[in-house]
């Protein structure tokens, strides 16, 4: 049996954050583009250029800033799915699975005939409560395995999001027999969901930016909400503190174990209705790949508090973003965006790194390379 | 009564098995098939098969697991019995497979030895995965970087392929190689400054490789590879081992094949070897288990975790090799694929010791023969033809039931994942 480590990422954040606010990450941002200038002078380009065409590319005119924050919109969904367990001692890399599932059970709800002419302000509740569900099932299943057999969630989940894009990949573009896919059109995705069904527009961007970018406010709020006014809050983070001490004061630790990864697996999906219903109303297999990593990063840079990630959902949605135009007008690889972000994320993590570079000085309610401890080894709890 | 965990299994078995026998074999054709063991020759039609009849076949299967069920549930009075019947019946869930596809298949044999081997041969990466999983986390280091560790080496292996030209021959490929288990071994020892010197949280150190391979390799591909216009090489040759390779039967099959698979037996042995039965090695699993006691005894925590991670790194960028060197040459984004997160459950399957991590490695090399093979062999129920991503999700499938069925048994090293503070 392992005491998970009371110094995780949330408890002190929350001090640090008020006490030194956010100098790390800016400067760990600072010191990642630094370095992606090298790599990018490396390769014989212009790394000023580069970086003045990435930041034309996410805020350069209200289209490119209403853009960055509909690319953002899913980011702090799937980033509140992998804060909200992390604040239970869990690491929910399934996001990914999540979000997809969530997206594929809303694509398929909203195209039911009997509920096409429901007015919106019915049917639009409906589909994102299917998301919720569907992405709230499929992130039950690590739960129920870790509460029952000790099967480690990072594991299981990563092993559900291979498995959620195979049969996905599957319900949308199988053609005998036909299960999801619009038969009409050229390229595979689902039957378009009815158009009452559809999340109103804000903003004319490419991609829309959607009301689903207000949902995602909204459930900051609630999740914070969740984690400071309610005794499940309270009873989540005692888990996520020392699970021992919250068996011997009588909380059901498997039970919320269960509870906080089908919640968290029903964020993400709300996030994936919220895309198919806001976007282009249906969905095509390939979506959302890869969005698991970048909720944990998300997450983890904002400490894992539900309005710090609003701020660096939207710092990263805005750089891939901003990306599309870095390469057009430079010719540089998108992936340079990626190679910055991981350095972000390794900067904020290694932090003491950064305050030796930039001598800020050592928060003093714990160090915060002590608090970012959300692990302790493979064994069950 | 409550069950324990065998009898829970010794259960689950024993329906399963009442199912294969009273519905399952009932129900299958009754041609008989065969499984073949060796390659067809030309002009030579004397190959040696096996011809059974799968309703014969199932009934028989199905009989040991519920005997093996009936078996479990006296394990207070007979244990050994009971644990050796549960293995029988894990083990007869291989045939099983292939006598259920085999059945439902229009094809009336396939061999089986061919795809054993090529179970070998795709669980490499996984089994090398694996064997770097172990020494980073027998020294209390958990990696789950592994697949961008796997990830980078591929990029860096072909990218020096593809830069120093695949005219050039052998020794390009062997450098190529070379590069590849090197920066691996780089990776990991940026791993090992974030964990061990750093003490950052283990896990997100795994996440910081993982995006940071992503990132790298794409933008070296579309900045490196593909402006040198070498999309596709050669890869690693074959090559017999005198003496084995006459061999009748396994001689070609299993005995003539590319150098990293060999290499990756030699690995898993040395690997055994070296952590169980020399010095360094009880100094390695002592740090992993203890490492204040260790410290006390005189041994260098932090050096020997940076060892060991590193020694785990160049093993990883070996399987990196193995996908753009071997499988193929050639380099494409994200090309591991989650390799390094099957590895790593293997690794746990295997409970931290390598002849059993081994094992789990060949068991999802196995699946994806199987997946590869059932694709071929064309399965279906009735008139719906099971698709290939059905087959494709069993892998992953197997690794949850692996990882829910056995982790719960299994102990990690006990400092496994807590960062070391040498004590003043």
């Amino acid at each position: 049996m392992k005491v998970p480590d009371p110094k995780r990422v949330g408890r002190a954040a929350s001090a640090s954050w008020r006490s030194q606010p956010a100098l790390v990450p800016v400067a760990a941002i600072v010191l990642a583009l630094a370095v992606g200038a090298v790599v990018i002078l490396l390769v014989g380009d212009n790394p000023l250029e580069a970086y003045a065409a990435l930041l034309r590319g996410m805020f350069g005119s209200p289209d490119r800033i209403a853009a960055s924050l509909a690319r953002s919109t899913p980011f702090i969904g799937t980033a509140l799915a992998v804060a909200f367990a992390f604040r239970a001692g869990l690491f929910n890399i399934g996001a990914e699975g999540q979000i997809l599932v969530g997206a594929t059970l809303a694509a398929w709800v909203g195209t039911f005939s009997y509920l096409h002419d429901v007015p919106g302000i019915l049917l639009i509740p409906i589909v994102m409560l299917a998301g919720a569900v569907g992405g709230g099932l499929w992130g039950a299943i690590p739960g129920v395995l870790k509460a029952t057999s000790g099967a480690h969630e990072v594991i299981v989940t990563i092993m559900l999001n291979s498995i959620a894009v195979l049969y996905v990949r599957w319900l949308v573009s199988s053609n005998d027999p036909v299960v999801l896919q619009d038969t009409t059109a050229s390229v595979p995705h689902t039957v378009p969901i009815s158009n009452n069904a559809r999340l109103p527009e804000l903003f004319d961007s490419q991609p829309p930016l959607h009301t689903g970018f207000l949902v995602m406010l909204a459930l900051c709020v609630v999740v914070w909400f969740i984690l400071k006014r309610t005794t499940f809050g309270f009873e989540v983070k005692t888990v996520g503190a020392n699970a021992h001490a919250a068996r011997y004061a009588g909380m059901g630790v498997n039970r919320t174990i269960i509870a906080v990864m089908a919640l968290s697996g029903a964020f993400a999906g709300l996030a994936g209705a919220g895309e198919v219903s806001g976007t282009v109303g249906f969905l095509s297999p390939g979506v959302f790949v890869g969005i698991g990593f970048d909720a944990i990063a998300i997450a983890l840079l904002a400490r894992a508090n539900p309005f710090g990630i609003i701020l660096t959902s939207f710092l990263w949605g805005s750089m891939l973003s901003g990306a599309g135009l870095m390469q057009q007008e430079t010719g540089l690889s998108i992936d340079a965006v990626r190679i910055i972000q991981a350095l972000v994320l390794l900067f904020v993590a290694a932090d003491v790194i950064v305050r030796t570079i930039f001598r800020l000085r050592v928060d003093t309610t714990g160090g915060a390379m002590d608090t970012t401890q959300i692990t302790s080894g493979w064994g069950s709890t | 009564m409550k069950l324990s965990r065998r009898q829970t299994i010794g259960v689950l078995f024993g329906l399963l098995g009442a199912y294969l026998v009273g519905f399952v074999a009932t129900s299958l054709e009754t041609a008989d098939k065969a499984l073949k063991f060796e390659p067809p020759k030309l002009g030579d039609t004397s190959q040696l098969s096996l011809v059974f009849n799968p309703p014969v076949a199932v009934t028989a299967i199905g009989t040991i697991f519920v005997l093996a069920g009936i078996a479990t549930f006296f394990e207070r009075r007979w244990e050994r019995l009971a644990r050796g019947a549960l293995l029988l019946a894990a083990l007869c869930f291989i045939p099983l497979v292939i006598v259920l596809a085999l059945a439902l298949s229009e094809a009336s044999s396939t061999n089986v030895v061919q795809l054993l081997v090529e179970s070998l041969r795709l669980g490499t990466p996984i089994a090398l995965g694996a064997m770097a999983g172990l020494w980073c986390e027998r020294s209390g280091v958990v990696n789950i970087g592994i697949e961008g560790m796997m990830l980078t080496a591929a990029g860096t292996g072909f990218m020096t392929y593809a830069v120093l030209g695949d005219a050039s021959g052998a020794p390009i490929l062997w450098l190529s190689v070379g590069v590849a288990v090197l920066s691996g071994g780089l990776i990991a020892s940026l791993h090992a400054l974030l964990c061990v010197t750093f003490r950052v949280d283990q896990i997100i150190s795994g996440v910081v490789i993982n995006l940071l391979a992503l990132g790298l390799t794409g933008f070296i591909r579309s900045e490196v590879i593909v402006p040198t216009g070498v999309a596709i090489g050669t890869p690693t040759p074959d090559i017999a081992l005198p003496g084995l390779s006459q061999l009748p039967i396994l001689g070609d099959q299993l005995f003539t094949a590319q150098p990293i698979f060999f290499a990756m037996f030699v690995i898993v042995a040395v690997t055994s070897v070296v952590l169980f039965r020399t010095s360094f090695g009880l100094r390695v699993r002592s740090v992993g288990e203890n490492p204040h006691a260790a410290e006390t005894l005189g041994i260098d925590v932090i050096r020997i975790r940076y060892r060991a991670v590193i020694i785990g790194g160049l093993v990883a960028g070996l399987g990196g090799a193995w996908f753009s060197l071997e499988a193929q040459a050639g380099f494409e984004a994200n090309m591991t694929n989650g390799t390094g997160f099957i590895a790593l459950a293997a690794l746990i399957f295997g409970k931290w010791r390598p002849s059993t991590a081994f094992a789990g490695a060949m068991l999802f090399g196995f699946t994806r023969a199987l997946q590869s093979r059932l694709q071929i062999l064309k399965v279906s129920l009735g008139d719906f033809a099971i698709p290939s991503e059905f087959w494709q999700s069993l892998p992953y499938v197997v690794t949850i039931i692996v990882v829910a069925g056995a982790v719960g048994r299994a102990t990690a090293p006990a400092a496994d994942g807590v960062p070391y503070e040498r004590s003043r």
